[in-house]
């Protein structure tokens, strides 16, 4: 706790989404000094800061926006990952709805390191404030200059434009979201060609989520050295907490810490069970195992990982089938139809555990939906099949084969399952309230 | 006769389409905007879609029921999306639709209530989870949902 806001600095100031507020506050100081400097050095700055992308698969953003051809004449894209669907996840909201004139200038950093000058800020449909308060911003950057035609006089022209989706997990995959923009079905691109290469309208494209796309601001007002001591990061916390909401804290906090410091504890004083430490697609953690640290490498060794950094924290009174149950009803829902191991294995999964929870189900079950997850992940076009099939069967396992090591849901809280299937009700006997 | 657009969506819509470098691209700004004019996507929604974006009808189809925020049927004066994926489902979802259901005079996912003005379904994660229960009516967002809240909110819709 106590740590300087630096993401988050305007949230709960008055008015903070008005441009004049923001400039008060120390805003617009960092685009100038990247328009000084060249593209190549704030590429390199990146790649020394180390930031890894915010959205859910942690690639090197520095590393990302170097693939970039250098010989190809066609405009280069930056598309804004405002999507945020992965459940658990909320913590792009609070940048945009609080503090837009940050994520407007992120952007335009990122634009010119990257030498583009078309950026699309693809917001979830359901966002519809985030996109109004972007859209009033937006204006108030181009009539003071840090946006449109020779931008602070530096001869760099950029426009922004706030495309809203219209419901569809998928396109929050950086292929699904080109296609999408293109006016189509969120169908995911078979990689390669990466978009770096071929991305929106046949064009070089750079796809990086909201968090990411501000950290340049940051980087250049503090410098490299202070952001590698201190990474600032977004954590969001739900569940059964006294105090959910997102948190900034430093990369690699305590997930303990976020829980018991942080938001207050588990409420009504009951029991810790287990947490999804990093979105919905990440493997579950058992209490004794989330004393650990929020970023890429622990959580990694953990058997986890840390995605998007949405924490889903589950007290005594959760029944482990029907969170599973929950998720899985999730992904079949949200599987775009591409690839048939996902379109068909999520709504089987669903299906399993659908009689398991409702008394119907049978012993082979569990090794069925452990047999069902492995033949859904790696074998599709994008991550949605692997999102499905690690929550229920872990991460995979390099010396199984590729095959997933079994450490989620199905085998960490297997007493459960098997009680349900063998009682024909849930173990969990303490009433959920809800007034 | 053919639907319209309105003058004043069509300047929308033309906004939109000047944004990106073909006319396809518009297709879910423009859909949006035919929705807010329409209350929803109809065959002769999608028609007028096709039609302005220079398009088959089938192309037009194929984005509209592939995503879930363009109603294909009508919805209520209020249409209500209680999100029920983990964090609201551990939080009450299904307390909140039952409550709902009853306040409303409506069955989730069953239309519309007689008076017209509520539609119930549930949603799919909604990018809220730090303040759940919570649900999306309309445009906005309704957050750390009580009973107090929802007889607060139904009362003051069916009294306007």
């Amino acid at each position: 706790m106590g740590m300087e806001k630096v993401l988050t600095k305007m949230v709960g100031i008055e008015n903070s989404q008005n441009i004049d507020v923001y400039l008060k506050h120390g805003g617009y100081q960092a685009l100038p000094k990247a328009l000084k400097m060249t593209p190549d050095a704030l590429i390199q700055m990146m790649k020394d800061s180390g930031v890894r992308g915010r959205g859910g698969a942690g690639f090197p953003t520095g590393m990302k926006w170097s693939f970039l051809p250098k010989d190809n004449p066609k405009p280069r894209y930056l598309l804004c990952n405002a999507d945020e669907s992965e459940p658990g996840t909320f913590k792009d909201r609070v940048l945009m709805e609080d503090d837009p004139h940050q994520v407007i200038e992120g952007l335009a950093i990122s634009s010119f390191a990257i030498q583009s000058h078309t950026c699309y800020i693809y917001i979830r449909g359901e966002y519809v404030k985030g996109a109004k308060i972007l859209n009033k911003a937006i204006q108030e950057a181009y009539d003071k200059g840090y946006l449109g035609k020779n931008i602070l006089g530096s001869g760099f022209d950029l426009d922004i434009t706030v495309h809203r989706g219209a419901g569809a997990y998928i396109c929050g995959e950086e292929t699904g979201l080109i296609e999408s923009l293109e006016g189509k079905r969120g169908w995911p691109r078979i990689k390669p060609p990466f978009p770096a290469v071929y991305g929106v309208f046949g064009c070089p494209t750079i796809v990086n989520n909201v968090e990411t796309l501000v950290t340049p601001v940051h980087i250049i007002n503090r410098g490299v050295q202070w952001w590698k001591d201190n990474e600032p990061k977004l954590y969001c916390m739900s569940g059964h907490l006294n105090r959910p909401g997102t948190y900034e804290a430093k990369m690699g906090t305590n997930l303990l810490d976020l829980i018991n410091e942080y938001c207050g504890g588990i409420r009504h004083g009951r029991k810790l069970k287990a947490v999804i430490p990093g979105g919905s697609s990440v493997p579950v953690l058992r209490a004794e195992e989330c004393n650990v640290a929020m970023d890429f490498d622990a959580l990694a060794k953990v058997g986890s990982a840390l995605g998007s950094a949405g924490c889903m924290v589950m007290d005594e009174t959760t029944c482990m089938v029907n969170a599973l149950w929950n998720l899985l009803k999730f992904y079949a829902h949200e599987s775009c139809g591409q690839c048939t191991p996902c379109r068909e294995g999520t709504h089987w999964l669903e299906m399993i555990l659908g009689r398991i929870e409702t008394g119907r189900g049978r012993m082979e079950d569990l090794d069925l939906m452990l047999e069902t997850a492995n033949n859904i992940a790696g074998r599709t076009i994008c991550p949605l099949g692997d999102a499905a099939a690690w929550p229920v069967a872990g991460l995979p396992d390099r010396n199984k084969g590729n095959d997933l090591n079994g450490q989620s849901f199905v085998n960490k809280f297997r007493e459960e399952f098997e009680y349900h299937i063998t009682n024909k009700k849930c173990m969990v006997t303490i009433p959920h309230e809800w007034n | 006769m053919a639907l319209e657009f309105s003058p004043e969506k069509k300047k929308e819509v033309d906004w939109a389409i000047s944004r990106y470098p073909n006319k396809q691209a518009a297709m879910l700004p423009v859909l949006h905007i035919a929705q807010y004019q329409f209350g929803y996507i109809s065959n002769e929604v999608m028609e007028l879609v096709a039609r302005t974006l220079e398009l088959p009808v089938n192309r037009v189809q194929d984005v509209v029921t592939f995503y879930t925020m363009y109603n294909k049927q009508p919805v209520g004066k209020y249409h209500i999306q209680v999100c029920h994926t983990l964090a609201c489902g551990i939080n009450g979802a299904a307390q909140v639709v039952n409550y709902l259901e009853e306040k409303c005079g409506v069955k989730c996912g069953e239309g519309i209530s007689k008076d017209g003005k509520f539609s119930i379904v549930k949603a799919e994660c909604l990018g809220s989870c730090g303040t759940a229960p919570m649900m999306q009516v309309n445009d906005d967002y309704y957050e750390g949902l009580t009973k107090a809240k929802i007889d607060e909110l139904v009362n003051k819709w069916k009294s306007e």
